[in-house]
Order: structure tokens, then sequence, then C-alpha cells
């Protein structure tokens, strides 16, 4: 099938750009991975379990969601996107259909929006695959998901803005929240002041309750250890250092039976690497109108730099314009969406601030044990990344080659961040050409069909 | 920081044929500095299956170097075999043509006459040997002497077994050549390593390295894609390809060939090769070369249809025009050695290139006759600039 505009991905920036563009009688096709709109942020909790306000931005998802169904935008739920493709007559997006994942169908656009948000980090730890240890992201989308909680009494630990609304709505579920562990020093929050300024209202609503639910918080430590046999039992804690090391003799037990932990997130760029967009860093880079390097490619929300739904939904909002003018062979003018840009701007700094204040613990690395797996796919411990190490293996990607560290299901999204940490080297993006696993029978398939004699001869593939 | 280093010869590449020319030079008694612009495997190494093969080759220098090779190959198996995922699974190549069986099987005698053991196998044993193959396929024939390793890991082994220094991360910017023309070392970076001789085992970058010595060699890269599954239990038992491989391995097209090459790991996943494109340096994804190359696999093994492909990746071969790797002496610029341009096979030819480079560092007779492998063979074009 054709449309105008395919936007990947139903979150924030996704539903924002689709409602934008659409307004301006573009035909916009929605496509998302989920059963439902929403993305993890508007997560909504399963159909037929009564609580149908999400805890985020209630009154935002109803607008949000009332508009969407007012509008001809054609949403399209469980389409799991694994490549697009450019061609001479526009841009082709693959996708798996539904749950099974094995029939792909075609969608051909003018233009793609690229709003495939961020996935969690988690740097890893001794006892850190036991059952009972979840991601601080994963206990959210239980939560918001079906209202189920993932222990009786849980640890939240790491670092990063998410860990306040994990913490604070699993004390509002009733969860027993043992205490919010941060790495971050709060000695460091004076000087983001002024680029957070905006957050403090929010961030101010997190710590009333978390002190109304009596959620200790130990600021700058860390989880060093998780306990248990087959599953969680408590963990250990430890102060750090000013140089982000363990101090000596501060460890104590907490026992609980969840912990949900999360260093922070990383943006969704495998498309647009696949498209050959540029990256700036981690994130696809895009102009002032969310543009990114390639024609009819666009991007906003998380994947071009994790910054919270406010931003997204303001280049959201910025690059459905943009497409809306260029389709239609006009330039865009920047004043008309001059409320959004200055939302942007905000949480641009607002980004940068909270993502220096909340780097990961310096060092991490050199404190995981040889035992410690790091890559649960290929069971890879950190003894073996020394190894290879030690091979004349100097960055990530020889790491991987002569361990397999990241090459099994996860393609390492869960793992690269620690493997990199203890290869002692920054994490860099993975070039991942397939977004998700696809069956060998769609692709021979597609070759069928595109080599068939009325579609395109291609002589010199004849023989084999 | 820059250091000066003195030894005996500098091999520059530290992917799998660096790595045994370091390991044979050092048997022989030399002192070896390997020296790379990257970590070790950084290259084609990297990117290939790691194939040691004589199926795919037809009597003459190159199958020489092959049987030399996997005799090799065995030897390091004994020390090393499990480090480097050593697995002597044999390849199985199938027709799918009544008149490719014939085809093969008459290529097949002419291998034996040469030294190589090749079973042919006919319609209603095909099963026995590879259960999981489609059915209807008229033949094939069976190489016992194939084998397969992991090309990173083992470079990574036998650059540490040869106990050679290790540079990563250092480009060699020039090969410092004497006022009479012989080389004396080469210029890095971070400093100079000195030595009387230099090996260019730089694989798609040897026609480069070349011209940092101001001689001429016209290594290339072609293109291929590997199609990696999720994990399986073993289902697939050799490297199974299909009998037009032969063909295209020797095809002189730039466009895009494709033939079916499947086979199993020892981590799991089954590796799906093999296209060729002649398109420079681009790594970017060729959905046309993955579709082709997941079309051949399931018309082999058609249980394939529901495995899932979990990652593609592109590698670069580094091939001369007569299809033949430079091996040996390079008569234009005395102490300079070429090991580079193997192809698809370098991994396979890797052991048998570095005992030769090894003999004629030491100036005894080389086991194979190297004029056919002489780096000097191909004339300069008369319009290029020097380059």
């Amino acid at each position: 099938m054709r449309t105008e505009l395919a936007v990947i991905g139903a979150g924030p920036a996704g539903i924002a750009a689709a409602l934008a563009a659409a307004r301006r009688g573009i035909r916009v096709t929605l496509v998302d991975a989920a059963p439902a709109p929403g993305g993890q942020y508007f997560r909504q909790p399963a159909p037929g379990l009564g609580e149908s306000v999400p805890q985020h931005g209630g009154r935002t998802w109803t607008r949000l969601r009332d508009a969407l169904a007012a509008s001809p935008v054609d949403v399209r739920p469980e389409h799991h996107v694994w490549c697009v493709e450019r061609e001479s007559g526009g841009l082709t997006v693959h996708a798996l259909l539904g749950p099974e994942q094995r029939a792909s169908v075609e969608l051909c656009a003018d233009a793609v929006l690229l709003a495939t948000g961020g996935y969690e980090t988690v740097l890893p730890f001794p006892g850190w695959t036991l059952p009972g240890v979840v991601t601080a992201g994963g206990a959210q989308a239980l939560l918001k998901g079906g209202l189920v909680t993932p222990g009786g009494t849980v640890v939240v630990a790491g670092t990063g803005p998410l860990l306040l609304p994990v913490a604070t709505g699993l004390a509002a579920a009733g969860v027993r929240v043992a205490a919010l562990v941060e790495s971050t020093h709060p000695a460091r929050l004076p000087r983001h002041a002024r680029a957070l300024a905006g957050k403090l209202p929010e961030a101010a609503g997190y710590a009333a309750r978390l002190l109304r639910h009596r959620v200790p918080v130990l600021t700058r430590h860390t989880v060093v250890r998780a306990h248990g046999k087959d599953r969680l039992t408590g963990v250990t804690v430890a102060a750090l250092d000013a140089r982000g090391r363990v101090r000596p003799a501060t460890e104590r037990l907490l026992p609980c039976d969840a912990l949900a932990v999360g260093h922070g997130m990383l943006p969704h760029t495998d498309l647009a690497e696949s498209l050959g967009c540029r990256l700036d860093g981690h994130a696809v880079a895009v102009d002032a109108e969310q543009r990114t390097d390639v024609p009819g490619v666009w991007a906003a929300g998380e994947a071009t730099g994790v910054g919270g739904a406010a931003l997204a939904l303001a280049e959201g909002h910025i690059a459905g314009r943009s497409v809306a003018a260029r389709l239609r062979g006009t330039t865009p003018d920047p004043d008309a969406w001059a409320p959004a840009a200055r939302v942007r701007a905000r949480g641009r700094t607002a980004a940068a601030a909270l993502h220096a204040l909340h780097g990961p613990p310096a060092h991490w690395g050199e404190g995981v044990p040889d035992d410690t797996v790091i890559c649960r796919c290929e069971e890879v411990t950190a003894g073996a990344v020394r190894e290879a190490l030690a091979l004349g293996a100097g960055d990530t990607r020889t790491v991987k080659l002569l361990t397999r560290a990241g090459m099994g299901w996860c393609q390492g999204r869960m793992c690269a961040p620690g493997v990199a940490a203890v290869t002692g080297s920054p994490p860099a993006p993975a070039r991942r050409p397939f977004a998700r696993p696809v069956p060998l029978g769609v692709l021979a398939a597609q070759h069928h069909r595109t080599t068939s004699p009325e579609h395109r001869p291609r002589p010199e593939e004849g023989s084999p | 920081m820059s250091e000066s280093l003195t030894c005996d010869v500098v091999v520059v590449g530290a992917g799998m044929t660096g790595a045994a020319c370091a390991l044979y030079a050092a048997r022989a008694g030399l002192d070896v500095t390997v020296v790379d612009r990257g970590p070790v495997a950084g290259g084609t190494t990297g990117a290939g299956e790691g194939n040691l093969l004589v199926s795919d080759k037809a009597p003459g220098p190159e199958l020489d170097l092959a049987l030399l090779s996997l005799r090799l190959w065995a030897e390091l198996a004994a020390l090393h075999g499990p480090d480097v995922e050593y697995d002597a699974k044999g390849g199985l190549v199938v027709a799918e043509t009544p008149e490719a069986y014939d085809g093969l099987r008459a290529f097949a005698d002419a291998q034996r006459a040469a030294g190589v053991t090749a079973e042919p196998v006919p319609a209603d044993r095909l099963h026995d040997v590879e259960p999981r193959l489609a059915p209807g396929l008229p033949g094939g024939v069976r190489y016992p002497q194939d084998a397969q390793v992991m090309p990173a890991l083992a470079a990574a082994h036998l650059l540490r077994a040869s106990g050679a220094r290790l540079l990563t991360g250092r480009e060699v910017t020039r090969v410092l050549r004497a006022r009479d023309g012989a080389v004396r070392g080469v210029r890095t970076p971070r400093g100079d390593v000195h030595a009387p001789a230099v090996v260019n085992a730089v694989g798609t970058w040897g026609g480069e390295l070349a011209s940092r010595a101001d001689v001429f060699l016209p290594v290339m890269p072609r293109r291929g894609f590997v199609l990696v599954t999720e994990p399986l239990p073993p289902r697939i038992r050799h490297k199974v390809y299909a009998a037009d491989y032969v063909a295209d391995v020797a095809g002189e097209t730039a466009d895009l060939l494709t033939s079916p090459v499947v086979e199993g790991t020892a981590a799991g996943p089954v590796l799906v090769g093999a296209s060729r494109e002649r398109v420079g340096f681009d790594r970017s994804l060729s959905l046309p070369a993955v579709r082709a190359l997941a079309a051949g696999a399931t018309r082999l093994f058609p249980f394939l249809s529901d495995v899932r492909a979990l990652r593609t990746y592109a590698g670069f071969r580094p091939y001369l025009p007569d299809h033949l790797p430079a091996i040996g002496p390079d008569r234009r610029a005395p102490g300079l050695f070429h090991a580079c341009g193997h192809e698809g096979a370098g991994i396979g030819l890797a052991p048998g290139t570095g005992l030769l480079i090894a003999q004629a560092l030491t100036g005894r007779t080389p086991e194979l006759d190297l004029a056919p492998f002489r780096p000097d063979r191909f004339p300069r074009p008369a319009k290029e600039a020097a380059p």
C-alpha cells in the first residue's frame, strides 16, 4: 500500500507528528509494534483491566488519543518494522505483522518520520541476571501496562530521571520501596539549576511523594551486588567516593524481592543507520525542521536524543509541519511553530543538563568481577572480555568478534554498555541492518517477487 | 610519543594472513613485529566465515597452496583446535540440475588427480550425508578435507602463539626505502620500526600499502554479505553449497552474483553466503543481495524459511585480476614481501602463505613454486599516474 507520510513509532513524537501533518492534508500512516498507540510514556493498561487513565500526563494523553481517533490518520498497531529501504520512487517500510512476526508487509511512502524512541541501558553487576532484577523501565511498563508490580519490597537503583517516577509509581501502587539508590551526587545539581529550572516543579512533586511514602533516598550510592539463589532476596549497596569508586566499609544489605535498575537511556537508531542517516554521537542528527541528512527522512523524539515526552511532542509537531510543507513543495515558516520551538530549546537544554548530571558511575567496568555474565544471550563473562583484550582487541567490535558478546538475540541492545564499560572504551552505536529478526522465508519471497520477469529483469542473477 | 624499534621483519596487518606470516617467521627464528592500523582481525578476517576449502578450487597453483595449507591447519589444530573452533566438518557441493551434476563430477575427477579427496554422492544418498537438504536434488560431491575455523579467534591466537611484538592502532604511512632501493622498515605516526624486511599482509588495502612503498599491486575489494541466523541446534553437518559457487568465484562481472553457501557454526547460528559485487568499500545494506542469499539458502534447505536472520554484515574480499594472491619477494623493492590478495580464501590459504613467506625471508627454497604468485606480474596501467 501507499501513503504520503509513514510515521514509525506511536509514542509522543510520532503521534504529534502524525496529527500535525494530517491536519495539513497529508495522508499519514502511523505504525507501531505495540497493540495500541501511546508508546512507553503513554502506555495503557490492557483492555479489561479497568483503570484506563495512566499515571503520566493524563490530560495530555486524553487529548492526543481523542485527536488521533478523530483524525484521518491510518493507525497500524502490531507492525514490527525491520527495515526502511530507499528506492528511486520513495521509501519502503518493511514490517512484520502481529505477535508472530512471520509475515511481512510493505508500506511505500514519500516521506518517513523515525519516531523510534529509546531503550534503557543497564550496567552489569554480580547477580544482575537473577529473577527479580528488572530494568527500571521494565518495572514502569509492568505498572502502566497491567498494574502488575514486580515484587512486595522493591529497591529502585541506578541513575537518571526515570528512577523518580518509577519509585513514586511503585510506592503509590502499594509497593514497599526499600530505597531509591541514585549514584549521582546532589551537590552537582546547583551547577545545572538554571538549565533544569523548568523541571523543578516536577522534581519537587516527586520529592514530596517520596517523602509521603517514606521512601529512603540514598544519593551517591550504588548497588554492588544482588543476592539470591533462585531469585532475588536482597541487594548490597555502597557509597561512592568523589571519583565514582566504591568507598570501602560502606556496604550494607537491603533485603528485597525485586530490584528495578537503570542507567539512563539510548536512542533507537537501527533504522536510521541502515538508511544511512548521519548520527551525532548516539542520536540521529537533525536540522531545525527535524530533517535527517537523507532526503525524505525526518526524525523526532528520543531517537534524536533522549529528553522526555514534552520535548518529543514538540519535535514531533515541528517534524509533522515540516513534512506537510515539504511534501507540497513549499518551504515551511518556522515562525508558525515558534511555541513548539521554544519548548524544544528548553527541553534540549534540560536534557543536556540531566545527561551531564546522571552520567553512569566512572570506573564501573573495573569493579565487575571476572565471573559476572556481561552478555546473557551468549553467556560471556567479564573475564572473557578481559581475555579478548589481552589477545589484542582494543575496541568493542573486536571484543564482540572474539567473545560473541552482543551476537545473540538482543544483538547487544542489553549488553553493549556493559561490554564497553569492561572494555574501557566508550560505547559505540552498533550497526544493526535488521531492526528486528526477519525470517529467511520473508527475504526469499521478496527476492522471487522483485526478480520475477515482470518486475525487474536481472539477467546477471539468472544462474544460481 | 615517538619511538624507534628494530627487528628482523615487520609484518603489516594483524589479520589471519599477518598472523600466519608472524607465526612461521618466528618459528624460523626471526624477531617479528606486527603493525596494524586497527585492532587484530579488524578487516576481512573479522567479516568472513572461516572457510578452509579445497572443494572450490580447480587444479593449479591455488589448489596446491590450499592442500599445503590444509595440512598445516591440521597441525595447528592439534595445538590450538578448541581455541580457534577448528571443525573438520567436510564440504558438500550439490548440483541443482542433472547437467550441473555431470559437470561437478568431471570437476571432481580432475581434483582427485591433483590430490583432493572427492566422493560423489548420488541422489539416493544425499540425505544420509545431509538429512535436511531439499528433496529432488540430482546429486553432489563430498569433500572430507574441507574444514572451518573461527577466523578472528584464529588470527588472535596464532598472533599470540607467534610471540611477535604486536603494535595495533598504528597506520603505516610509509614503507621506508634506503637510497639503493632496499626496504629498511616502516613509518607510523608513533615512530618508525626498522627492519630489513617488510611483509604486506593487509588484505584489501594491499594495493595502498604497496603504493606507500612505490610499487604497483592492483588489489581491489569485492563485497560479500553474510546472513547470520538465530542459534539453532546442529542441523547442517557440512559446509553445503551449490555447484554454481565455483563459477561465481572465478566470475569476471562487477554485478551482483550470488550462489548459496550454507553452514552451521559451533556457536549455533547458521551462516548464509555468498554474494559477490564490485562496488568499492561500500558497507551499506543491500537488500537485493541479502534477499538473493536467503532465496538460495531456502532452496537448498527449505526448513530455513522459518528461521530468522538476526543480522547481516558486509566484508570485502581482496582480489587481484587473475584471482591468485600475491605471495613472495617483490623484485622492485628488495626486502618487501607480499602476502595479500587471497580473495575469499584467505583464512584457508593463510598457513601455507605464512610458511612460504618465512621460507623466502630466510632464503630457503619455498615448498611451492612462487612464480604464479609473483607480486610484480601486473604491469602498471600506462595511463595511470604514479600512486
